[in-house]
């Protein structure tokens, strides 16, 4: 009852979404305040009704109703309630329902916007979120319907239909359900799907506004302007997605590291990648009225990218370009990036003579020349990406072999990329908009070129004599100079002229221009994330070995004793085997570290969980490793060393702070102005009095 | 003498290959004693091998049956004396090259390695010219940008600071 319930209430979402665009395209068409306010609303509605869907979703998988085919895969008995909720995004169908749901939100959020400047954005904005979502909700009514129920049809094979099909009977129903995945069930599974979906989903806000621009012909920047904080706050979503599917692989997948140049890795990284590179050159447009075409380019592709990265883990074409063609959503997918993708660069190309810039680059060492320069090294890096992922499913689809494109292949390419881009990251911030030459540039960057050079030959006497970490040490560091001098140079200049304390000075400042402070602040974030990358990345090391009890291995300055081992039965019906291991540095005992393998005995697999001990300088991660059966008289442990990866985290609670203080809302210019007239209109009326 | 320094120099000889004997002959026996190559060796290798059957695996990591035999086999072949390469060699004829962390170098896999550089050096030509194109040499005093066009002079940036804090008030 419920599930027909939540999946009328999806249908008629579909149907009130369908009806909003119409509507919206109507009133566009015939200039009606009637129609646009009546496809707002509409939109408006689809948030409660979807909501309503949702909540049956949850319902069923709460309480146990395997006969509904989603809650028999994803859910059992013994799971916990929140891993139950949670479980809405663990399987495909559901995890439409919850794309959908957010993006029916978003749309809500925006129709919900004062809209008095920009009237005729508004039809466009809700044509371009209603068709997207009315996409979404065709995928889930019609190809993944997490309400469906499980029949056997006339040959006995099981089938998944809302209503018993012809012929077919009713599955006896399941006493428990399969469970989630128990690589899912982890506190980290349980934030980051929906952070990098909330980062997909509010990208799509950006594009709608851009189509909106172009459709109206509105082509100034006002679109940016309206968008700029969504932006803002979708890149910080994504950021947050793909941190902490970083953090979670660390410490669930078990092999030391936190990024495998995995294409479903890569998937979400692409939008990241396009819309860090819009991020960048809006500002230009911005501030020097350059670049609309390219920002427009950029937009396109980063919504393109968002579906084809829904695309790309959703249809199966990764395991196999067969798979794919089976997969009843995948050619529909495609169908929908290709369909989307020619209509807004058809949409482009006609508004292509009104998007010319209004003004001209004087000079190729200008922040705006520079901030291209960062655009074309982004989108290197996204070819490369791109290529990557593609180049398998080519290779299969051609010859029929398949192969495998890993990590050495995306570190070998992209590493110097990187380093250009930390390069750039430390000259850019210190070329002016307009005009720059070699020598300004040179006066302003010696300081901290000299200091950075300074901190490296230190790294190279105490640290390391690696030349590629030198050399990303050297970067780091300048990068961090030039941000601190900005930091220095402003608040220092400020509290000259104003007789303030340094620290109120920076408050000041930071308040006064959250934009590029808070970019600076994500620009040292980014460097704090570096240290760990390089840390792992190059000083990782590692070894393997079965150890009698009270035996030590030593690595890195560590030596590892394995101390006990105990079996448990623990929550959520797992069978815990878990070892003590006493961890030395030295000599001198430093704690213990409690690797474990949990067996999941609903769906038979094993997972490997590593203890940890964790500091600024190095990870101990200790993996009980089941390549030899694990006794009391001896159990095999892969043991690495990780320097500096806590600097990774460290950079990501940073970033955080950056994005927020750069996205934090102004006062509402129209508003204070409105205010300040009203002010100044009481004090004339008082002295007149 | 030259009898005695040469009497002196052989002995010495036939110490040192006498040591050498007491060093090495216990050495190679306990090499013939424990042949099989450690978890580290194994490692090495399968770290650069993909699993067959699961997606995106490495070999050293992926806990399936089937990669736990891999794995004896090619500890296996280390201890035979086969060489890093001749291992990898044998996996990818045995089971595709899709076991290796880079397509091969042949055929149409030269096409994964070709096209980025082609791409993205297209991209910076064309940036480029571009930027060449909009480029335009500036002379400092007639352009509106002077203020921003020197930014290192302390009073012109404290004064351009103040400009733009003025504007957020």
């Amino acid at each position: 009852m419920i599930a027909q319930f939540g999946f009328g209430v999806l249908i008629l979402s579909f149907i009130v979404t369908i009806y909003s665009v119409i509507a919206a395209v109507m009133a566009a068409t015939r200039k009606s305040a009637s129609l646009t306010e009546s496809a707002r609303r509409a939109m408006l509605l689809t948030f409660p009704l979807i909501t309503l869907s949702a909540l049956s979703l949850i319902y069923l998988l709460v309480y146990n109703h395997f006969e509904i085919a989603f809650v028999y895969e994803v859910t059992s008995k013994s799971m916990p309630t929140y891993l139950k909720i949670t479980a809405w995004w663990g399987g495909q169908a559901g995890s439409l329902v919850f794309w959908s749901w957010l993006l029916s939100a978003f749309t809500s959020a925006v129709t919900l916007r004062k809209w008095d400047r920009d009237r005729e954005f508004l039809p466009w904005v809700i044509v371009v979120t209603g068709i997207t979502l009315a996409f979404f909700l065709v995928m889930v009514i019609f190809f993944e319907n997490p309400f469906a129920s499980m029949w056997f049809d006339k040959s006995g094979e099981m089938v998944k239909a809302m209503f018993m099909p012809n012929g077919a009977t009713a599955v006896p129903l399941q006493l428990d359900g399969r469970g989630l995945n128990p690589l899912l069930r982890h506190p980290g599974m349980v934030i980051h799907p929906p952070m990098l979906y909330l980062g997909f989903v509010s990208f799509v806000i950006p594009y709608a506004f851009a189509m909106a621009a172009l459709i109206t012909g509105r082509t100034d920047d006002r679109w940016i302007r309206l968008t700029r904080r969504w932006t803002l706050w979708a890149w910080l979503f994504l950021s947050f997605g793909l941190v902490l599917g970083g953090r979670w692989a660390y410490d669930v997948l078990g092999w030391g590291g936190y990024w495998g140049w995995d294409p479903v890795e890569i998937s979400a990284f692409m939008p990241w990648l396009t819309g860090t590179a819009f991020l960048h050159s809006v500002m230009i447009q911005e501030k020097r009225g350059l670049l609309k075409q390219w920002n427009m380019i950029l937009i396109i592709l980063t919504y393109a990218l968002v579906i084809f990265g829904t695309f790309l883990t959703r249809s199966g074409v990764l395991s196999s370009v067969h798979a794919f063609a089976q997969s009843a959503i995948g050619p529909l997918f495609f169908a929908f990036i290709g369909l989307t993708f020619i209509v807004s660069i058809s949409l482009l190309i006609k508004r292509w003579p009104d998007l010319h810039g209004e003004t001209e680059m004087k000079s190729m060492l200008s922040r705006e020349a520079l901030f291209l320069l960062n655009n074309l090294l982004f989108m290197s890096v996204l070819v490369v990406c791109f290529w990557g992922v593609i180049f398998p499913l080519i290779s299969e689809l051609v010859t029929g072999a398949k192969v495998t494109v890993g990590p050495p292949f995306y570190e070998r390419a992209t590493a110097p990329l990187f380093a250009a881009l930390m390069l750039l990251m430390g000259i850019a911030p210190l070329s002016a908009w307009g005009h720059s030459t070699v020598q300004t540039l040179g006066r302003a960057l010696w300081k901290s070129a000299l200091a950075a050079v300074i901190t490296t030959v230190i790294i190279f006497a105490t640290y390391t004599q690696n030349v590629i970490a030198l050399i990303g040490f050297l970067l780091i560091a300048f990068v961090l100079f030039v941000t601190f001098q900005e930091f220095w140079r402003a608040t220092r200049a400020r509290q000259k002229t104003q007789n303030e304390n340094f620290f109120k000075s920076l408050w000041t400042l930071v308040g006064r221009n959250r934009r590029r402070y808070g970019g600076y602040i994500i620009h040292i974030s980014m460097m704090l994330m570096a240290i760990g990358i390089l840390g792992i990345e190059i000083f990782q090391t590692q070894t393997q070995g079965t150890l009698a009890l009270n035996q030590k291995v030593e690595i890195g300055g560590y030596q590892v004793e394995y101390s006990a081992i105990s079996q448990f039965q623990g929550p959520d019906n797992r069978e815990v085997t878990r070892a003590v291991v006493n961890v030395y540095r030295n000599g001198e005992y430093l704690g213990q570290v409690y690797p474990r393998i949990d067996f999941y005995t609903d769906s038979q697999q094993n997972m490997t969980i590593p203890g940890q001990r964790a500091t600024l300088r190095d990870d101990l991660y200790v993996l009980l490793v089941d390549w030899q059966p694990v006794t009391s008289n001896g159990a095999t442990f892969k043991i690495y060393v990780n320097p500096l990866v806590n600097w990774l985290w460290i950079g990501s609670f940073l970033f955080f702070i950056g994005v927020i203080i750069a996205a934090w809302p102004d006062k509402d210019p129209e508003r204070a102005a409105v205010r300040a007239s009203k002010t100044t209109r009481q004090i004339n009326e008082l002295r007149n009095e | 003498m030259n009898r005695i320094l040469n009497q002196r120099s052989l002995r010495i000889t036939y110490y040192v290959i006498f040591l050498l004997a007491i060093v090495l002959i216990p050495a190679t026996i306990v090499h013939a004693q424990d042949p099989t190559p450690s978890d580290d060796q194994v490692n090495k290798i399968a770290g650069q091998l993909y699993c067959p059957v699961c997606e995106n695996t490495p070999l050293d990591v992926c806990p399936t049956e089937a990669c736990r035999q891999w794995r004896d086999l090619i500890r296996q072949m280390i201890s035979e004396g086969k060489s890093e390469a001749e291992i990898k060699q044998y996996f990818a004829e045995n089971y595709g090259a899709r076991v290796l962390s880079e397509p091969p170098r042949t055929g149409l896999n030269w096409f994964v390695y070709v096209i980025p550089p082609v791409i993205i050096l297209a991209g910076a030509f064309f940036l480029f010219r571009a930027l060449k194109g909009w480029t335009k040499p500036v002379v400092a005093s007639t352009t509106s940008d002077t203020s921003e066009a020197k930014p290192i002079a302390q009073d012109d940036y404290v004064a351009r600071l103040e400009e733009e804090l003025k504007k957020r008030k």
